[in-house]
């Protein structure tokens, strides 16, 4: 107890630099905000990834919380991280149901596989691994969860192609498979510039270019041209299932959401399809409603 | 002013007032671990369970926690109660066996076996230094991490808090670790342990089984002078 673990501790004390600016703007949205610690916590965990310390220090200060209190919350919940964790989270039930049916043999492949110990991240940074108690999922036991993705009666045999799949990023769509795949030309609703990019293809067709922006960030977003495909590269890594606003990158005006999405609730993006019609997207990343109105 | 019936005798105490309060008010001592006057009442220790109520109605409840009613009726050495009591020690005896203060209380309730698997920890999360490091010292450099088996109390991040005063308060009201920090001088309640060592508790590894929170520690500080 007490001292005992400070060397372990000061392997892990933050090398990343952290943008106090960053924690000050998550504080300010949650001002007046009673008991809500964990929400803060939370949009610092999805902005870094885990709680660095320094930015729980901040906290601390800010909201006048002791640091035992942050501390212990953030200890308590297993969502949380303290230590910084991988690109890809792997998140591997291991509730009663999953475990009859065959859930540690699925952690131990993984482990091997990664060559790391549950709760730990491989030493390129690309995975974490966890173990969870329960998902709700019992009848598809073994549950794997990957970056937020569920995989169902998953068995040794299935995880070395999860693993390469999730290093690929899910939101990859195979092309030449689907005939309902083509390519359409936009342009922004606003000034009618045209929001195509010749000089940048995506699945061998021009791109969309976008601008996208998030958290006070603006970036390039770049959307396949194919209706159908998902395959999208951007400047900064969206975080799945957050919204992001879409703006003309000549007019620099948003583009005017009409509708909202009919999954997820989230604003539709228009954009104008040459030769008449509007195609909707949704922004939210990993939501993959669109639609097509032909005029 | 709530009077309420303790073992047959009617007691009248201020509102406000816990079972416990009024039970040692009128003379009846409750055994506790987590209690102390002055501390926010915790419940964590149960050794103070009593029986409210009569009947098949009646229920252990921890006096410590639970407020005195108009007309409750409070039995604090039934032998439910005694029984509840016994059994709370022995699983303290096997969770935290070099304690003075369990093994005395252990001792005068008559215990004279232990069937639970023995383990030797140092805590017994009973919680009452981190409300004397927050209530009376206004520190709170220490409090409860983790949960389940893993909860434990310390500083954040395990390193030296920057709100510890090295008042040694929470070593004081410690139940678990008062003869291992008291060491050869038991008048002194200040930790003293460390000072016996070689290399002292500079290398911290050899030091982590010391329930001291303080960094650096008093007792090696006075023994450098």
């Amino acid at each position: 107890m007490g001292q005992g673990n400070i060397a372990a501790h000061e392997e892990n004390v933050d090398v990343e630099e952290i943008e106090p600016g960053d924690i000050l703007k998550i504080l300010k949205a949650h001002q007046g905000d009673v008991g809500g610690l964990i929400s803060i916590l939370q949009e610092i965990q999805s902005t870094y990834g885990y709680l660095p310390a320094e930015a729980l220090r901040i906290v601390g200060r800010q909201t006048g919380r002791s640091m035992v209190d942050i501390y212990g919350v953030a200890t308590f919940y297993r969502s949380f991280s303290l230590k910084p964790r991988g690109r890809h989270l792997i998140c591997a039930c291991l509730g009663t149901a999953c475990h009859v049916r065959g859930a540690p043999r699925v952690v131990d492949e993984l482990e091997q596989q990664l060559g790391i110990k549950a709760g730990q991240t491989t030493e390129d940074k690309e995975f974490t691994l966890e173990t969870l108690n329960c998902l709700g999922a019992c009848a598809l036991g073994p549950v794997v969860v990957i970056d937020g993705h569920y995989f169902s009666k998953v068995t040794r045999a299935r995880i070395r192609p999860l693993l390469d799949k999730a290093l690929e990023g899910f939101d990859t769509t195979e092309l030449g498979k689907d005939s309902r795949i083509f390519p359409i030309e936009v342009s922004c609703p606003h000034c009618g510039h045209s929001l195509m990019d010749d000089g940048s293809t995506i699945d061998g067709h021009p791109s969309i270019k976008v601008t996208i922006s998030m958290d006070h960030r603006d970036g390039w977003l770049r959307l396949s041209s194919l209706y159908g495909s998902y395959n999208f590269s951007s400047e900064f890594e969206v975080p799945h299932n957050t919204v992001v606003r879409f703006l003309c990158p000549s007019c620099r005006e948003e583009l005017p959401s009409t509708s909202d999405c009919s999954t997820c609730g989230a604003p539709m993006v228009p954009m104008l399809v040459n030769g008449g019609g509007i195609v909707k997207v949704c922004s939210r990343r990993g939501c993959r409603n669109h639609m097509l109105d032909l005029i | 002013m709530i009077t309420l019936k303790i073992n047959g005798l009617d007691v009248t105490v201020e509102k406000g007032s816990t079972v416990l309060e009024a039970a040692n008010f009128i003379g009846f001592p409750i055994p506790t671990l987590c209690h102390m006057d002055g501390l926010t009442p915790y419940g964590a220790c149960r050794l103070c369970v009593v029986e409210i109520g009569e009947g098949p109605g009646a229920k252990l409840v921890s006096s410590c926690t639970y407020p005195a009613e108009e007309g409750l009726v409070v039995r604090t050495a039934s032998s439910r109660v005694l029984e509840a009591r016994r059994m709370v020690l022995e699983l303290l005896l096997a969770s935290c066996p070099q304690s003075k203060t369990i093994q005395d209380l252990a001792s005068a309730h008559g215990i004279r076996r232990q069937r639970f698997r023995q383990e030797y920890e140092d805590c017994i999360l009973c919680g009452l230094c981190v409300r004397m490091c927050a209530e009376q010292m206004m520190a709170g450099a220490i409090g409860f991490r983790n949960r389940g088996e893993n909860r434990s109390i310390g500083t954040p991040f395990d390193i030296k808090s920057e709100e510890c005063r090295l008042c040694g308060g929470c070593m004081y009201v410690c139940p678990a670790c008062q003869l291992r920090c008291t060491y050869t001088e038991p008048e002194k309640a200040v930790c003293g342990g460390c000072a016996n060592l070689t290399p002292p508790c500079v290398e911290k590894e050899q030091f982590k089984d010391m329930m001291c929170y303080m960094n650096p520690c008093v007792a090696c500080e006075i023994k450098k002078d």
